[in-house]
């Protein structure tokens, strides 16, 4: 058991969730769209399949820009 | 998750094509769909002379990237649109990935060169800032590539793009614009050929690949975007996606197939179709006296537009 740091953005925030879990649980758990977001970990992509645990710190990046043009 | 490729671990999924893939698989797929695109609906040929428009955001950088790794001669083009601590930022990302590659880009200031901000612009005109951005954008960006004998103007649409703009027009019946919604448009009355290489590739692809190759793009979402509808267009179209992969690729590329001919014969037959004329200020093409960059600028600086110093553009002078 463990804490894994989450950073989000819109607005910019640090979450702490109970690991160990998947990417994809925790994205579930954060009710976001994978559609809309990649994680990353020490500037690498993971997918959704990847454990986190304790001391991981990973960033959650929208991938959803840009207006009318 | 395994890569489709090698068998080695996949960093990234594409569920629309039920494929996962390692970093280098994946700028391999990435590459191969615009290869696709541009060969599918004949973008480019090789020796053109092409301009990319650059905002610093990932599409734009991400499409630059990969037309030089194809061997194109890209230059860049960078907007300054005045939006304050956003602008200056994603103005040096531009810089830096020009620098870093050694490319070329030019660059125009909205307020040092026509007086006048995207705030200052839509509070003025009283119309969105994203509206008033993007009708500023397209003029500048027009002329940069007619001024600059560009052959090709290269946006970097991506399939979210085009399929939340699909999405608006339909729930709208905007015909006109129905019409004009093509991933190529053809030099025309005075307008340069416009393309969009990465329409059969996703935000998140598009995302996914500047990460991958190391690509420094700016993340922040411009602070004006707030509540623009394609934005929410987007996310409604993310929520179909979840449960049905494949939906937004079919929804675009199925329009191309079976309607887009249909409004463009049906707008090019209107009564109402305005022929495209020359703006009696600035001399780009319009269909009305005044282009609508020329009515922003008049309403944001408070004065008549002069001519410029830029050469009118005959509109037969690019078909």
């Amino acid at each position: 058991m463990g804490n894994v740091r989450v950073s989000l953005r819109n607005p910019t925030r640090t979450e702490t969730v109970q690991g160990p879990l998947l990417v994809s649980v925790l994205l579930d758990r954060l009710a976001l769209n994978r559609e809309s977001v990649l994680v990353v970990r020490n500037r690498e992509l993971i997918p959704g399949d990847t454990m986190l645990d304790d001391g991981d710190e990973v960033e959650i990046r929208p991938v959803i820009s840009g207006g009318a043009t | 998750m395994k890569c489709r490729v090698c068998r080695g671990p996949a960093v990234v999924d594409v569920r629309r094509a039920n494929a996962n893939f390692c970093p280098e698989h994946f700028v391999r797929f990435c590459t191969e769909q615009v290869s696709r695109a541009i060969a599918e609906f004949d973008m480019l040929d090789p020796d053109d002379r092409v301009l990319v428009a650059v905002s610093g955001g990932k599409d734009s950088l991400a499409v630059w990237d990969l037309l030089t790794r194809m061997g194109y001669s890209a230059d860049g083009l960078y907007v300054g649109l005045g939006i304050g601590d956003y602008s200056d930022t994603s103005a040096e990302h531009a810089r830096r990935f020009a620098a870093e590659r050694d490319l070329h880009l030019i660059e125009v200031d909205l307020p040092g060169e026509y007086g006048y901000d995207i705030p200052t612009g839509a509070a003025t005109a009283r119309r969105a800032p994203c509206s008033v951005c993007g009708t500023s954008k397209r003029h500048l960006f027009d002329a940069a590539a007619i001024d600059g004998g560009y052959d090709v103007l290269v946006t970097g649409h991506n399939l979210d793009d085009e399929a939340a703009v699909l999405f608006g027009n339909v729930l709208r019946w905007q015909t006109e614009y129905l019409a004009r919604q093509l991933p190529v448009l053809p030099a025309a009355n005075g307008f340069p050929k416009k393309v969009k290489p990465l329409v059969r590739l996703s935000e998140r692809d598009m995302a996914a690949f500047c990460i991958v190759t190391g690509i420094d793009y700016l993340v922040d979402e411009c602070p004006m975007s707030a509540g623009n509808k394609h934005l929410g267009y987007k996310d409604a179209l993310n929520d179909i996606e979840l449960v049905s992969p494949g939906t937004k690729s079919d929804f675009y590329f199925s329009f191309l197939r079976r309607a887009a001919a249909l409004f463009r014969d049906a707008v090019a037959e209107s009564p109402d179709h305005e022929p495209i004329g020359i703006c009696t200020r600035c001399g780009a093409p319009s269909g009305s006296d005044v282009c609508a960059f020329c009515r922003i600028l008049e309403k944001a600086t408070s004065q008549p537009v002069e001519l410029t110093s830029r050469p009118s553009r005959e509109p037969e002078a690019h078909t």
